[in-house]
């Protein structure tokens, strides 16, 4: 078994993947063992109920987190095992994170922000690395805004803001935690459409939802209870073109 | 360097987020800074008139003063002679080798007068050398010659005040002056440039202050006025009996001057008994002045460094403040890939953008010192010019000398007052976890 394990065609392979909070009283065992895939290309969400380790097994994908045990293969590094410097190495070169805060920095402009991760890769930026940021502003729609501040847009457009920036050194994945957990549904619409696109030119999209509307358009649904797998699931395409329309059905009219 | 100007500019940006904060924690950088370039340029000026007058009196130079013996030892009736004689004047010549020449010097107080004009003055009576040691420099005329001193002429020289208060119109060289205490007259034969005072020699002694100078040879007063001097002093008589006021002795090189000097003393030590003479040797005093500059240039270098001690509290005050405003700044930046070291160098460039900035600041201020102090004394002088004419003369004249080390010293202080300031909020910011960073309000 282990010789035949490979990391080609996988964004991401997780086992047995176990993380405990050791606090003063007690010891918080958020993740009990998870194992499950992501091959490149796939649209993941993961549901479950509050406090059943979703966002924890989020940051320990976006290396924001060592787990306490398992291994956890991206590329063909195993980054369960790495230092505090090669995870903030992998961060700027290879992963792509949007929060539901949407985290952008507030005295950057919006190309800025889009380049933050590159800034952090110790080199100058090229030429191509620039072009490549304000093409991906035009690409979530926002070419006109380029210097525009976080302020100075909604949350939609900074939601779309950090959509881009988790492009920009073309990750493994888009790491997505509750992206549209502070949006109403039309702009909840506009993100979805964008991260469809996304896994439609081949992105791999893991996202963190508490919404069945949103976890009916990925095309895999994971599930997670108390730390541990509850079930995984594929969703039909016809199920995901059902949500889609419903959503755009049932979108409130601008008054 | 393209990463290290990118942060700077980033640092600049996130200090102008809130400017008011970050003019007042220059501010205290500035004043530190500032504070420093003038205490120590003001003090080195200082120093450097305290050393001038002292120089003035020549390193080369021994100085035997006669001085009033305590009344204890006088006898209560009559008057009692005391101080230094010829008769050691002519021994130490002879005997002590080192000396390459000796002036005798005999002074008292005295009125002149020309014409209806009057000025109360002192009268020196020394040799021709005098002029040479005191490095008083004549304007017309000549100074007193070994020919005059012989043959006891009447002639004398005048300092430039007295010139200029007795012949206010007319050229003083030619012209006979009054003294009315002796009843002579004496034929001006020289005048004097003007000259500042010298230190302040001997306990007793003030500043010597030449400008109300008259010159005899010495031997025209020993024979004209004699030893004994009688002078009224408000009502009542007052008298001493004196052959030498002091004896300047010149060493033939400032390397003998500490040996001729202990000879002296040991040739003079019948005197100890009486306590009517001191010794001044201005070697010594220089020495002395010299210590006593560095130390206080260190005092006040002191000072102004405790008010960049304060300016790097306010830093780090600040910046302390800044990690916890901006702690969801910081866990944005790790989640994006920045490493703890990446975090610390923020920090520590915007500290030190604030410090340097700070400090440029100070010096280019500093180097105004000069300037702005002329400039003070000047509105000083002219609003409170009573007051200005109490304080004492170093703080009137003091011309503030900027230390050139000061320049570079206050630049790479206050930069390293911006990085051991900095140094403990950015390691606070970099030691955060990001995940509780990001979930930072
Ligand atoms: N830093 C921490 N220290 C201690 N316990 C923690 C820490 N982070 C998370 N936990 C605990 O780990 C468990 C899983 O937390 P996690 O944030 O992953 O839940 P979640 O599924 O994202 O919940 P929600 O839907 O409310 O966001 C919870 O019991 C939580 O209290
Ligand atoms: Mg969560």
């Amino acid at each position: 078994m282990q010789d035949a394990f490979t990391t080609e065609g996988y964004a991401c392979r997780v086992v047995d993947l176990k993380k405990e909070y050791v606090l003063k009283s007690e010891t918080v065992r958020a993740l009990r063992g998870v194992t499950f895939d992501v091959p490149t290309g796939d649209y993941v969400a993961i549901m479950g109920p509050s406090g059943s380790g979703k966002s924890t097994l989020l940051n320990m994908l976006g290396c924001l987190d060592k787990p306490t045990s398992g291994s956890l293969w991206l590329g063909h590094d195993d980054v369960a095992k790495m230092t505090d410097d090669q995870l903030a190495e992998i961060r700027s070169q290879r992963i792509g994170f949007v929060f539901q805060s949407y985290n952008l920095i507030q005295q950057l402009t919006v190309v800025e922000n889009i380049q933050v991760p590159l800034f952090y890769q110790g080199k100058a930026l090229t030429a191509a690395q620039k072009n490549r940021s304000i093409d991906l502003a035009k690409m979530v729609g926002l070419g006109d805004r380029l210097g525009h501040r976080p302020t100075q847009l909604s949350g939609g457009q900074q939601q779309r803001v950090a959509i881009a920036r988790s492009l920009v050194n073309d990750p493994y994945f888009i790491l997505a935690d509750e992206p549209t957990g502070n949006l109403d549904s039309r702009t909840t619409e506009e993100i979805l459409q964008t991260f469809e696109r996304l896994n439609n030119e081949g992105r791999t999209v893991i996202l963190v939802t508490h919404e069945d509307e949103v976890s009916k358009r990925a095309k895999r649904v994971v599930r997670l209870k108390d730390g541990r797998l509850q079930w995984d699931k594929i969703n039909e395409q016809q199920l995901r073109d059902e949500a889609a329309r419903y959503a755009i059905d049932n979108m409130p009219v601008e008054v | 360097m393209a990463i290290l100007l990118g942060t700077i500019g980033l640092g600049i940006k996130s200090l102008w987020l809130h400017p008011m904060r970050s003019i007042l924690t220059v501010l205290g950088i500035f004043i530190g800074v500032a504070s420093v370039i003038w205490l120590l340029a003001i003090s080195k000026g200082i120093g450097d008139e305290a050393q001038r007058q002292i120089e003035s009196l020549g390193a080369d130079t021994i100085m035997i003063r006669t001085v009033k013996p305590p009344s204890e030892k006088m006898s209560s009736q009559g008057l009692t002679p005391y101080g230094l004689t010829r008769e050691e004047y002519d021994m130490l010549v002879a005997t002590v080798p080192t000396v390459k020449s000796a002036i005798p010097i005999r002074e008292m107080r005295r009125q002149f007068q020309f014409k209806n004009r009057k000025l109360d003055g002192r009268l020196v009576g020394c040799t021709p050398e005098y002029a040479d040691v005191t490095k008083l420099e004549i304007v017309s005329g000549h100074f007193l010659s070994d020919a005059e001193n012989f043959s006891r002429d009447c002639h004398c020289v005048l300092s430039a005040r007295v010139a200029e208060r007795l012949f206010p119109f007319e050229d003083p060289v030619g012209q006979r002056i009054y003294m009315p205490e002796n009843q002579d007259f004496y034929l001006v034969v020289g005048v004097l440039k003007p000259k500042g005072a010298t230190a302040a020699i001997g306990g007793s002694m003030a500043a010597q202050d030449f400008s109300n100078d008259v010159y005899i040879p010495i031997q025209t007063l020993q024979q004209r006025i004699g030893d004994t001097v009688m002078t009224m002093r408000s009502g009542s008589r007052e008298g001493e009996i004196i052959e030498l006021n002091q004896i300047t002795l010149r060493c033939s090189d400032v390397s003998e001057v500490k040996k001729t000097a202990e000879l002296v003393q040991a040739a003079l030590s019948s005197h100890e008994k009486m306590e009517d003479i001191s010794v001044v040797v201005p070697l010594e005093l220089l020495e002395q002045a010299r210590t006593t500059r560095a130390m206080f240039m260190l005092f006040m270098g002191m000072i102004a460094a405790i008010s960049l001690l304060v300016g790097g509290i306010g830093i780090m005050n600040i910046m302390l403040a800044t990690v916890t405003e901006r702690t969801r700044e910081i866990g944005i930046r790790r989640a994006l890939g920045a490493k703890r070291r990446d975090i610390v160098r923020q920090f520590l460039v915007e500290t030190s953008v604030l410090s340097l900035t700070g400090g440029i600041l100070g010096i280019l201020f500093g180097l105004f010192c000069s300037p702005a102090v002329d400039l003070a004394r000047e509105f000083a002088t002219a609003w409170f010019p009573k007051q200005m004419a109490d304080l004492p003369e170093v703080v009137r004249v003091v011309k503030p000398s900027i230390v050139p080390e000061s320049i570079p010293g206050a630049f790479f202080i206050s930069l390293a007052v911006g990085l051991i300031f900095g140094i403990y909020p950015a390691m606070r910011a970099a030691k955060m976890n990001p995940i509780e960073a990001l979930r930072h309000e």
